[in-house]
């Protein structure tokens, strides 16, 4: 956009990226996607006894536009896939998904026509968290892994546009899960 | 609807026809020397209380201000959980460090989400990994299938596989979430040797499953010693073995 994208890569930059890095994960705000009892457990890791504001996030986004993270938390229907999908297009870069609890992470013990095998179909998932539903300090837990990823922060710089260009295409190219063997499916 | 039960509708119906007629014209004339409703909430109230209604909400600010904090720090400091909390498995040994998993298959038949894949394989003299015909070969959970309902754990024949109370679990990708047997294993404690070798002289199965085994015995470490000499867990479990056999032999004499 600015400086930033003249400047070349890695010079400079390097405490750039820290710092920024820093600053989106002590601040991040999640968008309500709350689809089922997963949901009861994020909201129970708001309240005081946990208290998500510990971490800078007890703000919870209805509106997509001020959220930069979705905890998709619960089991997500064939016909929930495509709202999933428009808020977190809807959602400023950059984003980042939690997949909540085995139902959003792979289907869970609902393998059947009604529900997405994992969330992981229609989304790019930072974090997969286990647990039915997962406790919130397990959900807190999982954030601070995310929060761990964003301090080493993504590329900034002239050569973001080529890197996530590159890291789309690695993911086409990667095997579905559907065709992988054993326990995937 | 509304005024049912307020005592002054005449045409009443149900059990309002049963009320004595006395009762009926005393309700009558209490409704009529107050009003029915109390709209603002504060009739009741004299002058002091009225002036103070606006801030008395803040007595509960107040008052909250001297409880306890109920938040948990939890990262920091770790609350942990309840001894019987489902949390990830483990599959446990027996005292001289066979495995008790004999690779039966019954938790994955049993599990509910299809998270258990067991494939089992023959013990040989040369390599022999659990009391009996059969150990586990390859074990896996599938921790983003896995519901933690502990039905595999109930129908576990030989107590091999429990839950502990672990459950920071949170991964970046689906292949990291499935647990192998390596992971899931529990560590060798001091004084355990380390899997394959041949059962103790003398016993079977179902003395392993009695727990009238209680360590590794002087000829499993010399088997191990034999064929393995640099094994870790060998120093201990020889010192173990010593031990045992000098205490057996103290108790006979």
């Amino acid at each position: 956009m600015g400086l930033e994208e003249k400047l070349p890569s890695g010079f400079v930059l390097g405490k750039v990226e820290d710092l920024v890095g820093w600053v989106r994960s002590s601040s991040m705000w999640p968008v309500t996607m709350g689809l089922a009892c997963c949901a009861i457990e994020m909201m129970a890791a708001g309240t005081p006894r946990f208290d998500l504001a510990r971490f800078g996030m007890e703000v919870f986004r209805a509106s997509p536009r001020q959220a930069d993270l979705m905890i998709v938390s619960g089991r997500v229907s064939h016909k929930m896939a495509p709202v999933l999908r428009t808020v977190y297009d809807q959602m400023a870069d950059p984003k980042w998904v939690i997949s909540m609890g085995v139902c959003a992470s792979s289907g869970g013990m609902f393998n059947n026509y009604a529900i997405v095998q994992g969330v992981d179909h229609i989304l790019p998932v930072d974090i997969y968290l286990p647990g039915c539903p997962p406790r919130p300090e397990m959900l807190i837990n999982a954030i601070l892994e995310l929060h761990k990823q964003v301090i080493k922060g993504g590329p900034l710089g002239a050569h973001r546009e080529e890197i996530n260009q590159q890291v789309e295409a690695a993911a086409l190219r990667a095997t579905p899960t559907h065709e992988m063997k054993g326990l995937l499916a | 609807m509304a005024d049912q039960g307020k005592g002054r509708s005449p045409a009443r119906t149900g059990t309002g026809k049963n009320v004595p007629a006395k009762t009926k014209t005393k309700a009558k004339a209490k409704a009529k020397a107050k009003p029915d409703f109390d709209v603002d909430g504060d009739s009741d109230k004299n002058a002091v209380q009225e002036f103070l209604a606006p801030v008395a909400g803040f007595g509960v600010t107040m008052s909250t201000l001297f409880r306890p904090v109920v938040t948990e720090q939890y990262p920091f400091e770790k609350k942990g959980t309840y001894p019987r909390y489902h949390g990830r498995h483990q599959l446990n040994r027996y005292a001289d460090g066979l495995e008790k998993c004999i690779g039966c298959e019954l938790c994955a038949w049993v599990c509910p989400a299809d998270a258990i894949y067991v494939e089992s394989g023959n013990n040989t003299p040369g390599a022999q990994y659990s009391p009996g015909e059969r150990y586990g070969k390859v074990y896996q959970i599938n921790y983003l299938r896995c519901i933690f309902c502990a039905l595999c754990i109930e129908a576990c024949p030989t107590r091999a596989l429990t839950m502990t109370n672990d459950f920071e679990l949170a991964g970046t990708s689906r292949a990291e979430m499935i647990f192998e047997k390596e992971t899931l294993l529990a560590p060798l404690r001091s004084g355990m040797l380390a899997a394959p070798h041949p059962m103790i002289e003398g016993t079977d199965d179902d003395d392993y499953y009695r727990n009238e085994v209680t360590g590794p015995s002087l000829d499993q470490v010399d088997w191990v010693r034999e064929r393995r000499p640099d094994d870790e867990t060998l120093e201990a479990a020889a010192a173990a073995a010593q031990r045992a056999a000098q205490a057996t032999v103290g108790g006979a004499e």
